[in-house]
C-alpha cells in the first residue's frame, strides 16, 4: 500500500480513510480563516457523517445550512429539515437506530424543546453528535449569547464537551465520533460552544486536506441491537425491560440508569487520548490565583491572567474541556498550589461552579469563588475577571473600567 | 431478506427456549402470501400479550403481524400505551423511544435504511393509540405525511387514553364523559381519516378489527403502496372493552356495532396507489 499505509480504501463520498490518530495528530494541516459554523463544515466533511437533520434558530442555522450543501455535494447521506427541535432530535434518533452516523446542531430554546429526547438518546445507547451553540433560553425571549441550557444537559447521559475556539470545535467535532462510538461507550456526544462569540466569528484554525475521511461508523459495535433487521431482534422477551411493574424490570431499569453513566465514565481514556488530555492549563504552574473555565470564559480568564501579570500577580486558567465525564483528578491536581479559585461563568446559576463545589467538597482546601457571572447577552471583558481577582485578593484596581 | 437472523445458532439450540425454535421452525418467512389464514397452522410473530382479556387491540396486532408481507425485513416503531407493553413480545425489530415521536423515528429509521440498503425492500410501519397519533403526537404524524416518507401508520383508536386510566382524547366522541372531560367532551372526534387525506397520503382506510381478512387486505395494501409511492394510514377501531364497560367476549359485538355505523368501512387511494393495487392484485399478492 502507498503512503505508508496511511490510507485505508474509500469512504461512500470517496474521500481516503485516514486513521483517526492520522486524522487528528498527523495529517498535514493548512491555514483557514473562517467562523466556527464554517469549521463545523469542514469538520463534517471529514468525518464521514451518514445523517443530519436540521431546524433553523439563531445562531446554529448557518452550521445546519452548510451541512445541507455537503449533503448536495455527496458528502452526507441523508438530509432534511424536520418539524420542530422535538421532532429533528426523534429523527436522528431513528437514523442512528437505523445504523448511521448522525450530526445536528441546536440551540437554547431548541434544546429544551428537545429535551425529552436526550436521556432516550443515552438509554437507548445512540452515539449522536449534537453541536451546540449555545444561547440564552427564553424568558420570555431572548436570542442572546449565554450558555445556561448546557446546565439542563448536564444529567442526561450525554457526553459533554465545551470548545474554547473554533479549532477546538473542530477538533472536538473529529473526536467526538470517535470516542462515542466505542462500544464501551456509546452514548450521545454534545459538542457545546458558546454560540455568535464562536458560531459567527473568524478565526485562524488549522485543517488537515479535504480528501481524507474518519473510517465509516460500523453499527454492528453498538453493545445494543441496530434497528436494521440483518441482525436478530434484541427485545423478544418474556419479561419486558423496563415496561413491567415487577422487581426484576425495576432493576434492570435501575441497572441500566448506573450503566449509562458508568459508559461515560469509560470514555476517559479515549477522551483524553483524543482530546489530548480533559483539562488544558495556561499561565503560572505554582499560582495561588486559580481560574476554572470552560468555552469562551476560559479565553477571558488567560487575558485576565495576562494583565494581573502586569501587576505582579501570578495567576493560572485551568480550562475544562470535557464538562461529562467531570475532570475531578485532573482539577484537584491542577489546582494544588491554589489559595483561590475563581470561576467565571457566561450564564446566571453559575454550573460550572456549581460541579467544582461538588468535586472538591473535603478535597481542596481553596476557597471557591463563582465570579463574574454574565448573562443575557452581556459579553465578558477581562477587566472584570481582572477587577474582580484583585478585590478578592484585596487589592486596589488601578484599571478604569 | 435477512431471514437468517432467525435462524438459531446450533451450538445454543438445546438452550433455547421452545418459542424460539418454534420462530425458526414454523413461523411464515419468506412468502408474501402470509395471511390471516395462516394464523391457526403458523407460529405468531406474537409470544402472548399483556393486554386485558379480550382487548381488540391483541385481534389487531395478531391480524396485522400475520399480514406483513414481508415481516423478515420489517420494522416496527410503537408509542406508549396500552399497546407498547405488547411491543417486547413481538419477534421483529421493534422501537419505542417517546410518547408522541414515532412518526419522527419512523422517518429517520427508513431514510437511512434506503441509504444504507439501496437494493433491499425494508418495510417500516408506526403503531400507535389515538392520544399517541393524534393528540400528542399529531405534529410529528402529519409531518412526516406531508414530508411524503414512505412509511405506513396505524392507529389503534379506542376512543381515550386507555394506559392512564381512561382520559378524554381528541378521537373521544362529543358529549363522552371520560376523566379529564367529567362534564363530557366538549368538541367532536378529530376525523383522523380525512386530516390524513389532507395531509398527503395515498391510501387510507379506516374500519374496525372485526374482520381478519378486511384486515390483512387493507395491511397489504397499505405497505405495497408506502413501499412504491408514499405514507399510508390505517385507522383502525379497537375499543377499549375495560373504559366502555364492556365484558372480555363483547369486544367482537362492540366492532360489529361500529362496522354498521361510525366505523363503518371506508376507502381512499390516490390514483398512484390504485396503479400499485391493481398491479400487486394481479401478481396474486394481495
Ligand atoms: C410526554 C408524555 N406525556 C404523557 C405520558 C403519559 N401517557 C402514557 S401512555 C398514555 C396514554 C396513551 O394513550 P393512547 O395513545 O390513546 O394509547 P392507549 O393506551 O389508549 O392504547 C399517556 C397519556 C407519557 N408517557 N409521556
Ligand atoms: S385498558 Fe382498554 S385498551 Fe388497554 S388493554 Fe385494557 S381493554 Fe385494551
Ligand atoms: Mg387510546
Amino acid at each position: 500500500m502507498g503512503n505508508n499505509g496511511v490510507y485505508q480504501g474509500v469512504n461512500k463520498s470517496g474521500q481516503k480513510i485516514v486513521s483517526p490518530d492520522y486524522m487528528l495528530f498527523e495529517a498535514p494541516r493548512e491555514k483557514v480563516f473562517m467562523t466556527g459554523s464554517e469549521a463545523v463544515k469542514e469538520a463534517v466533511k471529514r468525518a464521514s457523517v451518514d445523517a443530519s437533520v436540521s431546524y433553523p434558530i439563531t445562531p446554529q442555522s448557518e452550521a445546519a445550512h452548510l451541512i445541507g450543501e455537503l449533503w448536495v455535494e455527496g458528502y452526507v447521506g441523508v438530509y432534511f429539515r424536520g418539524e420542530s427541535e422535538f421532532g429533528v432530535m426523534s429523527e436522528v434518533a431513528g437514523c442512528s437506530m437505523a445504523g448511521a452516523r448522525v450530526i445536528t446542531t441546536t440551540s437554547g430554546p431548541g434544546t429544551l424543546r428537545a429535551m425529552e429526547n436526550f436521556p432516550m438518546w443515552a438509554g437507548s445507547r445512540l452515539p449522536i453528535q449534537l453541536v451546540l451553540m449555545a444561547r440564552g433560553v427564553n424568558s420570555p425571549l431572548s436570542i442572546q449569547p449565554d450558555n445556561l441550557e448546557i446546565s439542563f444537559l448536564l444529567d442526561t447521559g450525554c457526553m459533554i464537551w465545551h470548545a474554547e475556539n473554533a479549532q477546538e470545535l473542530f477538533d472536538m467535532i473529529l473526536a467526538g465520533f470517535v470516542v462515542a462510538e466505542k462500544t464501551d461507550v456509546h452514548v450521545p456526544i454534545i459538542t457545546a460552544i458558546d454560540g455568535f462569540f464562536i458560531s459567527h466569528t473568524r478565526e485562524s484554525i488549522m485543517i488537515p486536506p479535504e480528501d481524507i475521511a474518519l473510517p465509516p461508523y460500523n453499527p454492528y459495535v453498538s453493545p445494543t441491537p441496530i434497528i436494521d433487521a440483518e441482525i436478530a431482534p434484541g427485545r423478544y422477551i418474556k419479561d419486558p425491560f423496563v415496561m413491567k411493574s415487577n422487581y426484576i424490570s425495576y432493576a434492570t431499569h435501575a441497572s441500566w440508569q448506573w450503566e449509562v453513566r458508568a459508559a461515560i465514565e469509560r470514555s476517559r481514556p479515549y477522551a483524553k487520548h483524543y482530546l489530548r488530555g480533559l483539562i488544558e492549563e495556561f499561565g503560572d504552574s505554582e499560582a495561588e490565583l486559580v481560574f476554572i473555565a470552560s468555552g469562551t470564559a476560559a479565553s477571558q480568564a488567560k487575558e485576565a491572567t495576562r494583565m494581573l501579570l502586569d501587576e505582579g500577580i501570578k495567576a493560572k486558567v485551568v480550562k475544562v474541556k470535557s464538562i461529562r465525564p467531570f475532570p475531578h483528578q485532573e482539577l484537584l491536581e491542577a489546582t494544588k498550589t491554589a489559595k483561590y479559585i475563581i470561576v467565571p461563568e457566561f450564564n446566571v446559576v453559575g454550573w460550572l461552579e456549581r460541579e467544582v463545589r461538588a468535586s472538591f467538597y473535603g478535597k481542596s482546601n481553596a476557597t471557591i469563588i463563582g465570579t463574574p457571572r454574565v448573562a443575557g447577552g452581556m459579553t465578558m471583558p477581562p477587566e472584570i475577571i481582572y477587577r474582580d481577582a484583585l478585590k478578592i485578593l484585596g487589592k486596589e484596581v488601578s484599571y478604569v473600567l | 431478506m435477512s431471514f437468517n437472523i432467525y435462524k438459531v445458532n446450533e451450538e445454543l439450540r438445546e438452550f433455547m427456549p421452545p418459542e424460539i425454535l418454534e420462530l425458526e421452525e414454523k413461523a411464515t418467512w419468506g412468502n408474501p402470501k402470509r395471511g390471516v389464514m395462516d394464523l391457526p397452522y403458523a407460529k405468531e410473530l406474537l409470544e402472548e400479550h399483556s393486554l386485558c382479556a379480550g382487548c381488540p387491540e391483541s385481534d389487531a396486532f395478531r391480524y396485522i403481524l400475520a399480514s406483513l408481507p414481508n415481516p423478515e425485513d420489517t420494522i416496527i416503531v410503537n408509542s406508549t400505551g396500552c399497546t407498547s407493553l405488547v411491543f417486547p413480545q413481538i419477534a421483529l425489530h421493534t422501537v419505542h423511544s417517546l410518547f408522541g415521536n414515532q412518526n419522527a423515528v419512523a422517518s429517520g429509521i427508513k431514510r437511512v435504511l434506503e441509504y444504507r440498503f439501496p437494493n433491499k425492500v425494508k418495510d417500516v410501519v408506526v403503531l400507535a393509540g389515538d392520544g399517541a397519533t393524534v393528540d400528542i403526537g399529531l405534529d410529528c404524524t402529519l409531518q412526516s405525511f406531508f414530508r411524503q416518507e414512505k412509511i405506513t401508520t396505524i392507529c389503534y383508536d379506542n376512543e381515550v387514553y386507555a394506559n392512564t386510566g381512561g382520559q378524554e382524547s381528541g378521537l373521544t366522541v362529543k358529549g363522552h364523559v371520560f376523566k379529564m372531560a367529567p362534564k363530557g367532551k366538549q368538541w367532536d372526534k378529530v376525523p383522523m381519516w380525512q386530516l390524513a387525506i389532507d395531509s398527503g397520503c395515498h391510501y387510507v382506510v379506516r374500519m374496525t378489527v372485526s374482520s381478519p381478512r378486511r384486515v390483512e387486505q387493507a395491511v397489504k395494501k397499505a405497505i405495497y403502496v408506502a413501499r412504491e409511492v408514499g405514507p399510508t394510514y390505517i385507522h383502525l377501531y379497537t375499543p377499549c372493552i375495560l373504559e366502555i364497560g364492556r365484558n372480555s367476549d363483547e369486544g367482537l359485538e362492540e366492532m360489529k356495532l361500529g362496522d354498521k355505523e361510525r366505523f363503518s368501512f371506508f376507502e381512499y387511494m390516490t390514483p398512484q396507489a390504485e396503479e400499485v393495487i391493481k398491479r400487486k392484485k394481479e401478481e396474486g399478492l394481495i
